[in-house]
């Protein structure tokens, strides 16, 4: 077998893991060389600093050649702060000689921090601010399996996992609470109650913005569903996003949409591993990234016990083969559920007058259709 | 690099390493010119668990030795050279955009002066300019360092002042950078490349502040030594070697391909601009490019041997979808749709195709919008360019009494439509649209070509390569630029002006391989067949205050080419206007896509 052989057989349709049992492995890293807080075999909290670092502060310059109305290289001279000196908010940083010792000028410095350097071509200074502490939590419980140091540790888990395909929000934890009884039922505002604070909300299908701003009011952890308007991420985000980069806004709760933008059901399998795990401890992140290294939403939950049921996977990881539950990602079909039955191998002439490898879908209600591969999302197990 | 005589080189070899598919193409001469005789691709495996490009390489050009009886690759894995009769090249050249392409940081004293010549040579040499620093951008100076610090580009050109001018402006630029301590993307271990292409005088200061340590600094000339003048080939060389050294070096397996090629490797979009000025060149034409990808457009122009290139980050038709929906309006996206759609689910439908960016429309209707949505990402990416690509800013205007009435402060630019001969399109929505009278469409609606102008797309994107090859061999790049990477789709012609529905817009007349004679009224077009090799001598009458390129109302006489769409006789004037009214747009569109024949009816499978 050459080396295209060994690519072409990993010929890739992607699917969102959504799975009872995996081992999983979190990567926590500092951005900058730091101090790794664990060792290996140690076992963690969500909660637990795992590791931590300084920043180095802000940087604010100060012209102080515009300032004292003086060339650059004169600046130098007027300094009452050498470089490395400290220096508080409001200090005196500069003065001129004045004439005949009156009338001097002083500037005080508008930053608190450390005179870093003073240049003779611009007369510009710069103060650099205390360092930025940083710290890096384990995110889901755990055991240190690996450290490296100055930089991080892995933490491994048993864990149940769900890939959602889009959120907002950074990493949170909480327990799991049900607002919906069913996979298909609407996550509105009413099913929101006050004991929900702190807890990993889940839906059904659609989430209103309504449901999702009281879930913020009442300090919800996440609030997780199967659709979401386009018009009411909008509202919550109070901007038109763009490009699918998230993860670093501010909303104080972070929301995961587990199917697609609309009217949608979330998966009946998503539902109910989230139901199973009801009340339980899960670690979640709604940070998307849809380009290179694409990134989606996680929700984790660490097992306390391993699931009696560990049958062998049925198919490979990524293929397409008849009998694969699958997802169909594209009008006239999106959103809909359905199984592999059958692989055509002549590309089709689809309605749009486009040529394209298809499939063969069955519905549950048993109906078929044609689609294209390009399509179509294997839910992985 | 052993130095090769082109006229020795019969069997040439190249690929594009992409972001996802690397393909290859084999060059042959055959029959006493250069022709492009086979082509492979495979996935590029520059990330995980791969993590060597050149297997890429190797099952791109595995593919094409099969199909062209040519063993291309020895048992050890390596690329065969020279060429004997039965296997191996006689040279490998490539490019490559995988990683993200160059991603740079550029920064100059003011910003539209010697930041946007810094910026221009940045998008010249193929990089993606991640922002450009200006000490008039408006940013507070925190603000500036702040975002210096959070960007993580591949290096950073400064700019600023000209030769003999102040240099406490460009020294202050750089004590910004210096505390900032950007850290490159790729390798926590190499220092970070800054380019100096400033004033001459404040070189030395430059290099106090960053002798601190953690920069790489280079200087080159100034790239704007005087106001009058931009000099940016060494800041240009000089981001490419770079590129070549650091950038290139950190991706996993380039090494190894950087000691397999016979050129140096080059960025994907530096070397389509290379191609486009080759061609330009050589051919005496003007010519505009463009690359509609899922997240950007580029659009290269030359006119009058004057080269540009854009890069519209956030316009593209999968990752930044919503992002054209967002700056276009979804209404100016719907004027293009002859059918009602429900606004909310359209909203929804686009964000569903950011998140799952490799679907494909299944039917007419997703086609349709996702062209209509091309057509405002074009419109908007080719405005963008004409806003950038302009005559030197700050430059001292010579007047005259004549210009009185028509003052201009300088940065005009210089994209001239009546003057364009050549649009090539390239990029998913345009080289895969199932037809191409629909590729024709989109690029007339969003570019409005005037007078006469040449259409043709990239067959199968080969641009990138024959940009490289052009650097080693320009005859060869240029006879399968015109034999085999472009597929003409034919001739617009349009006028400039504003005709009376229904009137009279020009009167047209052809002799050639193509006999006809007629007239286009206001609102109207036309699509005349003529085949790929017809060519005819046109002649045409314009109505008063319309304008083919010899003034209003004045005949002009061209040649134009067929192609596989046509001519096309265009009277709906320029600037091109739709009507406001919904129902009236409608219905006008659908009237232009019925003339040009544009969605012709195919069978719908749908369910079975």
């Amino acid at each position: 077998m050459n080396g295209a052989d060994t690519l072409m057989a990993k010929a890739y349709t992607p699917g969102l893991l959504v799975t009872q049992h995996k081992k999983h492995r979190s990567v926590r890293r500092l951005p900058i060389a730091g101090e790794v807080k664990v060792v290996i075999g140690d076992l963690v909290t969500a909660n637990d600093v795992v590791a931590e670092t300084a920043l180095p502060g802000d940087v604010n310059p100060i012209n102080l050649s515009n300032q004292l109305s003086l060339p650059p290289k004169d600046v130098i001279g007027c300094m009452l702060k050498k470089e490395g000196d400290p220096i508080a908010k409001d200090e005196p940083i500069a003065q001129t000689k004045g004439i005949f010792g009156m009338m001097k000028n002083t500037i005080k410095s508008r930053f608190e921090g450390t005179v870093e350097t003073v240049s003779p071509v611009t007369g510009q200074v710069i103060i650099r601010g205390a360092p930025l502490p940083v710290q890096v939590r384990a995110y889901m419980g755990g055991t240190v399996v690996s450290v490296r140091e100055h930089e991080g540790c892995e933490i491994e888990a048993d864990v149940a996992y769900v890939q959602g395909i889009f959120g907002v929000g950074g990493e949170t934890h909480g327990k799991i609470v049900l607002a919906c009884d069913s996979h298909d039922q609407e996550l509105t505002p009413d099913r929101i109650t006050d004991d929900m604070k702190n807890r990993v909300i889940i839906g059904g299908a659609r989430m209103t913005v309504a449901a999702i701003k009281r879930a913020q009011s009442i300090g919800a952890a996440a609030i997780i569903s199967g659709g979401l308007d386009d018009q009411d991420l909008k509202e919550l985000l109070g901007y038109d996003l763009g490009v699918a980069i998230t993860g670093r806004e501010n909303l104080g709760i972070t929301v995961i949409v587990t199917e697609g933008f609309g009217e949608i059901a979330m998966a009946d399998r998503t539902f109910k591993i989230l139901q199973d795990h009801a009340g339980d401890e899960t670690s979640v992140n709604g940070a998307t990234q849809i380009r290179a290294g694409v990134m989606r939403p996680e929700i984790i939950i660490p097992l306390a016990s391993l699931p009696a049921d560990q049958a062998e996977h049925k198919f490979k990881e990524g293929q397409l083969e008849v009998g694969r539950t699958l997802r169909v990602i594209r009008d006239p079909w999106f959103g809909m559920i359905g199984e592999v039955s059958g692989l055509p191998t002549e590309p089709h002439v689809l309605g749009s007058g486009s040529k394209a490898r298809v499939l063969e879908v069955k519905f549950p209600s048993g109906e078929t259709a044609i689609v294209p591969r390009a399509n179509v999302e294997l839910i992985e197990e | 690099m052993t130095q090769i005589d082109p006229e020795q080189i019969k069997v040439i070899l190249a690929t594009d390493c992409g972001s996802t598919t690397t393909k290859a193409i084999l060059i042959e001469y055959v029959d006493g010119e250069y022709r492009q005789t086979q082509r492979g691709e495979a996935p590029t495996t520059v990330e995980r668990p791969f993590a060597d490009v050149t297997m890429g390489v190797v099952n791109s050009v595995t593919e094409i030795g099969e199909l062209a009886g040519r063993r291309l690759v020895n048992d050890d894995g390596r690329i065969i050279s020279p060429a004997t009769d039965t296997e191996g090249c006689d040279i490998y050249i490539s490019t490559s955009s995988a990683g993200g392409g160059l991603q740079m940081m550029v920064a100059g004293v003011i910003a539209e002066m010697t930041a946007a010549s810094a910026k221009r040579a940045a998008l010249g040499a193929g990089s993606i300019v991640m922002d450009v620093i200006a000490a008039n951008d408006g940013r507070r100076p925190h603000d500036q360092i702040q975002r210096i610090r959070d960007l993580r580009p591949d290096m950073i050109l400064i700019s600023g002042g000209t030769d003999g001018g102040t240099t406490d402006k460009v020294v202050q630029i750089a004590e910004l950078v210096a505390p900032a301590k950007p850290q490159p993307r790729f390798g926590s271990d190499y220092e970070m490349p800054i380019i100096y292409a400033g004033n001459k005088e404040a070189r030395e200061a430059i290099s106090n502040v960053f002798d601190e340590g953690g920069f790489d600094l280079q200087i080159v000339d100034n790239l704007r030594p005087v106001l009058e003048r931009e000099n940016l080939s060494p800041a240009r060389d000089k981001i490419h070697d770079i590129f070549l050294e650091h950038v290139m070096a950190q991706a996993p397996g380039y090494d190894k391909l950087m000691s397999w090629t016979g050129a140096p490797i080059m960025p994907t979009p530096g070397a389509v601009g290379d191609i486009l000025q080759t061609v330009a060149r050589l051919q005496g034409i003007n010519v505009v490019g463009v690359d509609i990808g899922g997240a950007t457009t580029d659009v290269f122009s030359v006119f009058n041997e004057t080269f540009n290139r854009t890069v519209s980050a956030n316009l593209g038709m999968s990752y930044s979808i919503s992002n054209v929906c967002a700056e276009a309006t979804m209404a100016n996206v719907l004027r293009w749709v002859p059918f009602d759609m429900d606004e909310r689910e359209l909203r929804n439908h686009v964000k569903n195709k950011m998140i799952r960016p490799t679907t494909i429309p299944q039917t007419k209707e997703a086609l349709m919008f996702e062209q209509a949505v091309a057509r405002e990402a074009l419109r908007l990416a080719y405005k963008q360019h004409k806003e950038f690509a302009t005559t030197l800013k700050g430059v001292q205007q010579q007047r005259t009494v004549g210009d009185t009435f028509s003052q201009q402060t300088g940065g005009m630019t210089i994209v001239d439509n009546m003057n364009l001969d050549l649009l090539v399109a390239s990029g998913g929505v345009l080289s895969h649209a199932p037809r191409m009278h629909q590729t024709a469409m989109l690029l007339i609606d969003s570019f409005e070509p005037e007078g006469v102008t040449a259409l043709a797309k990239d067959s199968i994107f080969m641009m990138p390569h024959l940009g490289v090859l052009a650097s080693v061999h320009p005859k060869a790049a240029e006879q399968v630029f015109d034999r085999d990477c472009l597929v003409y789709l034919g001739t617009c012609v349009c006028g400039k002006g504003t005709p009376k529905p229904g009137k009279t817009c020009f009167k047209y007349q052809l002799s050639g391989d193509c006999n006809e004679s007629g007239e286009i009224a206001g609102g109207d077009l036309k699509l005349i067949e003529m085949g790929m090799d017809d060519r005819a001598t046109i002649s045409i009458t314009p109505a008063r205050g319309i304008d083919l390129g010899a003034g209003p109302g004045k005949k002009v006489e061209r040649e134009v080419r067929g192609g596989t769409v046509g001519l096309i006789l265009d009277g709906r004037g320029r600037p091109l206007a739709l009507p406001e009214e919904r129902a009236a747009c409608q219905k006008t569109v659908q009237g232009w896509l019925d003339a040009l024949d544009v969605y012709a009816e195919e069978k719908e499978p749908a369910a079975v």
